[in-house]
């Protein structure tokens, strides 16, 4: 029998309560993030995580649930109000990134290379181009794609000549934000156009078929005599590099806040199964070794989650680190997260294997340790920044 | 459409899928908000309906704050502390909400029908009958037409559908409406929007409670079943057991 003073109190298990704390991924957050973060947990949790494995097998690119997205102003996060955007935050944009890919990470990539596109055009292109292009891909009424390759061709100021491979929504989007080289030889040389879809001498090559990100198709964009007025130019004639450069920053801090949902979800999968899964009579929670390695996974998806939400605090902030930061983001929690992911997998046992489960699509979708510039790349970056005498 | 003030009260409980145990003494519950359908064609104005005071209680705020994100035009926080906000109940509630929808000159009052950790579906049939005004319970439709409202209401038959006049109350049922989501451009509206905090006093509300709590116990643990070879020795067992 159980006393208890005139009004009944409840109080959570307290292991429980610190373990959901923990995985709310909230810790640290202002209220309005709190706010943010909400949003974007229960948008994934009802619009995305139902459709996530149908989109993946069938390889839909789902229009209709990325523009239910852009009407909670997902479509243009960090894009300023007076066109469209939401005006927010790199460090919102990582909170709700985070927690959208909890329902599926291509689709949510694909959301942030698009508000990249926007936040590009919003940010460098004429006020035409602001007025023309920025609400339209705020609301999604337009998809946008970014296309950035090897410049290594001479081409015509204004006549596009190349080809680029695997470019995200290649075929299916309208817009096209385009690096190339329109001058001499190095960054100089640069410029960044708006190429859009139907330009006569735009095509596309066949879609590709990936181990993962399959709900958004993969297509060279291919350019031919492809004549682009020169009003669709962002910036100066040869600034291209520098608004690549800029964009990568934010794209970097993006692909990471992407996978670290997909490590946030796969934690919280293998949790749920080692509660359930029984071996040897008795549940795969009580096995030391799996008990260790859950929290080496806990462990290093919040190490992981602070090292994101620094480096895009940083970049908010212009600070001279951030390129370095974002770099490092990149690098460790995508290598990290797919560890994670991985390791869920395996204490699923034999059922992480079937599709069945959602834990092999976010192993599947670990192509952001390759985009963006590979792990490799980042690893350049850093160790130049650390040996350069300043 | 219909033009004048909508009050809607909001209560945060207890998710349903927590796992809870009872505990004695807590001052600090942690709730988990449960949120009520809002329809959506009305200018809204916030109730939260109760709040243990604490210096920098966020809970009840953020509830408020949630909830203006969602739509409302503006919040009211009715602040209870100390031994009423113990005694807190369907009754109590109710006066408070017939106070401000009188001072507020509230057209419509939305309640949801029974929150799920008191069960109590009382709440909008009191401030009705407290305000004599009709009311719509268990409303899984309702529509405006002029200045009267349609309800329909799921009641154990079926459906009733019944027509009455403003100002009313209306209790929502689970199939009234799907919550909205909360917008990006909202949350951050909602920063700027009023939450207005008063006390029961200030409203001439007497919340002395009629109920005593005597004591609150879990139910017996269920017993293990006895297995019988045959019908006869069912019978005499039940028999030993007074049952028969």
């Amino acid at each position: 029998m159980i006393y208890a003073p005139a009004r009944v109190c409840y109080f959570i298990h307290s292991a429980l309560y610190v373990l959901c704390m923990l995985l709310t991924a909230a810790l640290g957050l202002t209220d309005e993030q709190k706010e943010f973060q909400k949003v974007a947990f229960d948008f994934a949790a009802n619009e995305m995580a139902p459709h996530m494995a149908e989109w993946d097998q069938k390889e839909i690119f789902p229009v209709e649930t990325m523009r239910k997205a852009a009407q909670l102003g997902f479509g243009g996060i960090y894009v300023q109000p007076d066109v469209g955007g939401s005006g927010l935050s790199r460090l919102d944009t990582s909170v709700i990134f985070e927690a959208l890919s909890t329902g599926c990470v291509s689709t949510t990539a694909y959301i942030s290379i698009h508000n990249m596109c926007a936040w590009m055009i919003d940010t460098f292109g004429s006020k035409e181009n602001r007025e023309k292009f920025c609400p339209d891909l705020c609301s999604m009424k337009t998809f946008a794609s970014y296309c950035l390759t090897e410049p290594g061709q001479f081409i015509f100021l204004s006549l596009l000549l190349d080809c680029m491979p695997f470019i995200s929504g290649g075929g299916d989007t309208d817009i096209y934000v385009v690096m190339c080289r329109t001058g001499g030889r190095g960054p100089k040389g640069i410029s960044c156009l708006v190429v859009e879809k139907g330009t006569p001498g735009l095509s596309f090559g066949k879609k590709e078929k990936k181990v993962g990100w399959n709900s958004q198709p993969t297509r060279a964009v291919i350019f031919e005599d492809c004549a682009v007025p020169v009003n669709n130019r962002l910036g100066e004639e040869g600034q291209g590099f520098n608004i690549a450069m800029k964009g990568l920053n934010g794209g970097r801090i993006n692909t990471a806040s992407c996978f670290l949902g997909a490590a946030h979800a796969s934690v919280q999968l293998a949790r749920d199964h080692l509660l359930v899964r029984k071996q040897f009579g008795e549940t795969l929670s009580n096995s030391q070794f799996l008990q260790f390695k859950l929290a080496e996974m806990a462990t290093r998806l919040v190490a992981s989650r602070l090292l994101v939400r620094e480096a895009a605090t940083a970049l908010q902030e212009n600070r001279p680190d951030a390129v370095s930061l974002c770099s490092m983001a990149k690098l460790f929690a995508t290598d990290e997260c797919f560890n994670i992911c991985n390791q869920a997998l395996q204490m699923h046992g034999g059922y992480g294997y079937l599709k069945d489960y959602a834990v092999q699509q976010f192993v599947r979708d670990r192509v952001h340790q390759i985009l963006e510039g590979t792990n490799e790349v980042m690893r350049m970056i850093i160790s130049r920044d650390l040996l350069t005498e300043s | 459409t219909m033009s004048g003030r909508v009050i809607v009260g909001v209560k945060r409980v207890i998710d349903y899928a927590v796992k809870v145990i009872l505990f004695c003494c807590c001052n600090r519950p942690i709730y988990v908000l449960i949120f009520y359908p809002v329809v959506t064609h009305l200018t809204l104005c916030l109730l939260a309906n109760v709040s243990q005071l604490t210096p920098g209680d966020c809970c009840t705020r953020e509830t408020i704050r949630t909830a203006l994100a969602m739509g409302a035009d503006r919040g009211i926080h009715v602040e209870v502390t100390g031994k009423d906000y113990e005694t807190l109940g369907p009754l109590q509630i109710s006066k408070i909400l017939a106070a401000l929808a009188k001072k507020e000159d509230a057209q419509l009052v939305i309640l949801g029908k029974q929150a799920i950790d008191d069960d109590c579906n009382q709440t909008g049939q009191m401030t009705a009958a407290l305000l004599d005004w009709p009311q719509g319970t268990f409303a899984s439709e309702v529509t405006l037409e002029g200045d009267k409202i349609k309800v329909v209401r799921e009641i154990d038959g079926g459906l009733e559908t019944i027509k009455i006049n403003t100002p009313a109350v209306v209790t929502a049922d689970l199939r009234l409406n799907t919550p909205r989501y909360a917008t990006l451009p909202n949350i951050m509206k909602a920063k700027k929007k009023k939450i207005a905090s008063m006390k029961p006093a200030d409203l001439g509300v007497d919340l002395t409670s009629r109920l005593e709590v005597l004591s609150v116990e879990e139910p017996p643990q269920r017993q293990a079943g006895v297995k019988v070879e045959t019908v006869a020795d069912l019978v005499a067992k039940l028999k030993e057991l007074g049952r028969i």
